[in-house]
């Protein structure tokens, strides 16, 4: 057996945890600025992030197998939570998210983030690839009632990345091009009967999204005070603290949501490229961890995380430069917010796992 | 749990997500690109739409000073608060905590807001003291912001706000001065980029457009401390005999200067709140009356200079009274056979009709014409009435008869002292001001001096221990004048009982300096005449006129004239006139 190196004995992936530091160094200096130059706000995300690195760390040292074994009991447990939140829910901003529990209260749905994608790989690497529809079935089944219940609450933006990450354990499992068209053009035929059931709110956003100069003061505000944000950066910003769409508060959600918007205003077109190529150096990693995996579980939880983080980057970004619908997504590690962000590393927690825990002697 | 090693069964799956990934980050990056290179300068301009503005920059209004440079009026910097009725509502929660602020109820002000509701601007409270301007801008309410302007104030209050009047809150002056002088006072806004935040407060200023011009500066030829005394005096004089009004005018015979000019009933430019607007009335020349036995004097002086009369000219006033049409005009004794002096003297009215009635009628009208009665002194105060002194085409014989002792023509008080300094300086009229002269005046010469002179010198017998106007002597100084208690006109006549007390006067008598005229309208205790309760008012203010503008004595007792407290002839005789 080869010596194993500090990183091995601890299940860290170097090149993954560099990736992830500069990501979230350049999310606190960015923070910084969005904030009002309010370094509480920064002292705050800065130790949420190292409880969230911790934990990442914690989980990467569960065998896969465990892992495995686990996710049945964790996916149940989560669903039993969103129907708790349903009878005992804390309500904020007018919707049933939060689960008190004496301590702490957390929200169940980003359980969900992980379950969803731990259970179905854990089901469809049991037997061969690709599936036959009976189990695509029962894999739509798993992923439809947590995100029914999510959606319930209502927050789509977490019953959307719940939903994608579940599909996307589902699609590198290799279901076959045809099954996957016709899957896409039931999904557009349902649509009419999915805006049936829309909140009012939620049909809104997306007549807004599609003219948002209709409505410039009411739902369209959010949307054209950031386009102008990101906009007025340029090629090369404004310069940090120097955005005026940010600091003159006219940017809405600016520290959360739509921090995406004051980057782009004081960094300019360097600084959303700066960006893009560090997510990119993630998510390729995270595709080499994906390839590297020896066992079926690994890959297809591997690259089902990999797909919804990039999902999650897709989403953030689109919606704040105006190409998708205002939806409650955060820029994965750069957003202000706890609960994503030890979601998001739990789940590098997995990706760090799968790869540092490789039986060496089984070849 | 079975862990399948797993053969590469799709490896096409690989790059199509591999690809997915570069796809979907160029559809951002090209997004970005669009906005930030493409689209970069529309939505800059967008930006800067919403958070630069031009905003004015208030200038400030000329100071107004005296003849020393003591203020009477200013302009200090004060914050209005205003707001956008619509974002302000929208601001609901905060809405409680302004109406406090402001001393409003909170449905008053929400009625307020909601009644303008279409609008962008409304004021919620001008010129705000700084508390309530702080606690408003604690709040941080939507849609309400704060805006510099500039409130003025008047150090002198009522002792000069019949002169200098006021602005509005526009800072637009209204009346007296400030409005004459509008324009002059009045600055030129600038304006500068500012930028602002979402709540309107401006957080940069980024560059000047347009300096502001402050207004200039007005010096007028006012003393404050005369006025003052003026002021105190006539005050005094209203309220020991239970007066409706009166006025006070002081000039300066040698430059038209008004020295003080005071009113009565007066009010305070700085608190204006109640008050109508007969109070803010500048009485000294904008109220006419009718100036009784002041007249007589050019009525003299026109005799000496279009008729054959002298000094020592002989009128026969027996038997006292004289008919003239179907009326008959009286004096108060039979005064027999006396000269011209004897009539200023005695304030004859018998003398004063045959004077006038020997003159041709249009050369008397031009002798009162040319001291300026039926005309506006020059002065361009507002409202300055011109007083009424019909043409002579449409005169009677009982008309001609009474203008010689002062009824049927009305002049101002201003007018009046006017036509006395014609007298005061020899004959020569100069234009009234209000602003502070330099240098000399060239005026018109409407007199001979030497006629001038000889109605001044007998004029002088009127202010001495015998004379009607012995009460506006000056001690240490010669002082001419003429006193008149009028009968007021009412309608359907003359009252019996509502009189104006009356003295017009000149002094120093040996160089003439300055002009005063005092008139008090309706005394209703401690006495009605002109000598009784106007010329007291007249010694006082002169003699302190004296002693604040450094005037030489010209009447020490060691080098007291003999004459006047010699002259066996004189009498003390108020001329009563009408």
């Amino acid at each position: 057996m080869k010596e194993r190196t500090l990183s091995q004995r601890l299940h860290i992936d170097i090149p993954l945890l560099f990736g992830i530091i500069v990501l979230c160094g350049f999310g606190l200096v960015v923070l910084y600025s969005a904030g009002n130059q309010n370094i509480e706000l920064v002292y705050q995300q800065a130790i949420k992030l190292a409880i969230a690195i911790f934990i990442m760390i914690l989980i990467a040292q569960i065998p896969p197998a465990t892992m495995a074994r686990w996710s049945i009991g964790l996916h149940i447990l989560g669903i039993l939570l969103l129907v708790a939140v349903i009878y005992y829910g804390d309500i904020g901003k007018g919707a049933k998210r939060w689960l008190d529990i004496g301590i702490l209260s957390f929200q169940p749905s980003e359980l969900m983030k992980l379950s969803v994608p731990l259970v179905i790989a854990y089901y469809l690497s049991d037997k061969s690839l690709p599936p036959n529809i009976l189990r695509i079935v029962t894999v739509f089944v798993f992923i439809f009632v947590p995100v029914f219940l999510i959606a319930k609450q209502p927050d789509l933006g977490t019953a959307l990345l719940v939903a994608a990450a579940g599909l996307s354990v589902l699609f590198v499992s290799g279901i076959s091009q045809r099954l996957l068209a016709s899957l896409g053009v039931m999904a557009s035929a349902a649509a009419p009967f999915l805006w049936y059931f829309m909140h009012d709110y939620q049909k809104r956003r997306v007549l807004t999204f599609l003219n948002p100069e209709s409505d410039p003061l009411g739902g369209g505000y959010h949307i054209i005070q950031s386009k102008i944000a990101i906009g007025s950066g340029g090629l090369y910003g404004k310069g940090w603290l120097n955005g005026t769409q940010s600091h003159l508060e006219f940017l809405p959600e600016r520290s959360t949501d739509f921090i995406f918007a004051v980057l782009c205003e004081e960094f300019g077109m360097l600084g959303v490229l700066f960006l893009i190529c560090i997510y990119m150096f993630i998510i390729l990693r995270c595709l080499y961890i994906a390839t590297q995996s020896q066992h079926t579980f690994g890959k297809l939880l591997a690259s089902g995380i990999t797909l919804t983080f990039f999902v999650y980057i897709f989403v953030n970004m689109g919606m704040v430069s105006g190409q998708l619908p205002v939806v409650g997504v955060p820029l994965p590690l750069i957003s202000h917010g706890g609960t994503s962000m030890v979601t998001l590393m739990a789940g590098f927690g997995f990706l760090m796992a799968i790869h540092t825990h490789r039986s060496f002697l089984s070849f | 749990m079975i862990i399948r090693t797993v053969q590469p069964q799709y490896p096409l799956r690989r790059w199509f997500i591999l690809g997915l990934f570069m796809c979907g980050m160029t559809v951002l990056i090209s997004r970005a690109a669009y906005l930030q290179l493409w689209n970069k300068d529309i939505l800059q301009e967008q930006g800067d739409a919403r958070s630069i503005r031009v905003v004015e920059i208030p200038a400030h209004r000329g100071v107004i000073t005296d003849r020393n440079g003591e203020q009477l009026a200013m302009s200090t910097p004060v914050e209005s608060i205003w707001a956008n009725p619509r974002k302000a509502l929208d601001d609901a929660e905060k809405l409680p905590a302004l109406a406090k602020a402001l001393d409003m109820s909170i449905k008053d002000l929400k009625d307020l807001l909601r009644g303008r509701v279409s609008r962008d601007f409304i004021y919620l409270k001008r010129h705000a003291i700084p508390d309530v301007v702080e606690a408003v801008q604690a709040i941080a309410i939507k849609g309400v912001s704060t805006l510099s302007e500039y409130k003025r104030y008047y150090p002198a209050a009522e002792v000069t706000s019949h002169i200098i009047g006021f602005t509005n809150i526009d800072d637009q002056g209204q009346e007296g001065l400030e409005l004459a002088y509008n324009d002059w006072l009045a600055g030129e806004s600038g304006a500068k980029r500012v930028l602002k935040d979402r709540l309107n407060r401006v957080i940069e200023n980024i560059e000047s457009i347009k300096t502001p011009r402050p207004g200039k500066d007005l010096i007028l030829s006012i003393d404050r401390r005369v006025q003052y005394l003026a002021y105190r005096e006539l005050a005094a004089a209203v309220k020991h005999h239970r007066a409706k009004s009166g006025s006070l005018v002081m000039l300066d015979i040698n430059t038209g200067e008004v020295i003080a000019m005071v009113g009565q009933p007066s009010y305070n430019p700085n608190n204006r709140g109640g008050l109508k607007s007969q109070f803010y009335r500048n009485r000294a020349l904008t109220d006419v009356f009718e100036p009784g036995s002041t007249m007589k004097p050019f009525t003299i002086a026109a005799g000496l200079e279009y008729g054959n009369f002298q000094p020592h000219t002989r009128i026969d006033t027996a038997p006292g009274y004289i008919k003239v049409g179907e009326h008959t005009i009286r004096d108060m004794h039979n005064y027999g056979d006396i000269n011209v002096t004897k009539v200023i003297t005695k304030s004859s009215n018998v003398g004063a009709t045959k004077i006038a009635l020997s003159l041709e009628p249009k050369k008397y009208w031009e002798a009162l014409n040319s001291f300026g009665f039926g005309q506006l002194t020059g002065s361009g105060f507002p409202g300055e009435s011109s007083g009424i002194l019909n043409s002579y085409n449409t005169w009677s014989d009982v008309e001609i008869a009474t203008l010689s002792f002062g009824y049927g023509l009305s002049v101002t008080p201003l007018q009046l002292a006017h036509a006395y300094s014609v007298l005061a300086t020899g004959g020569v009229m100069l234009p009234v001001s209000f602003i502070k002269v330099s240098g000399t005046v060239s005026g018109k010469r409407v007199l001979p001096e030497s006629t001038a002179r000889q109605v001044r010198k007998m004029m002088e017998t009127v202010v001495s221990s015998e004379g009607t106007g012995k009460r506006a002597a000056v001690r240490g100084y010669r002082v001419i004048g003429k006193t008149g208690t009028v009968h007021k006109s009412t309608r359907g006549g003359y009252s019996d009982d509502r009189y104006l007390s009356l003295f017009a006067g000149i002094a120093p008598a040996s160089d003439p300096r300055y002009v005063m005229v005092v008139l008090i309208d309706e005394p209703r205790g401690n006495g009605y005449f002109g000598g009784v309760v106007a010329a007291p008012v007249f010694a006082r203010v002169m003699e302190g006129a004296f002693r604040i503008l450094n005037i030489a004595p010209d009447n020490l007792p060691a080098i007291t004239s003999p004459i006047m407290a010699n002259r066996p002839d004189l009498e003390l005789d108020e001329g009563f006139d009408g």
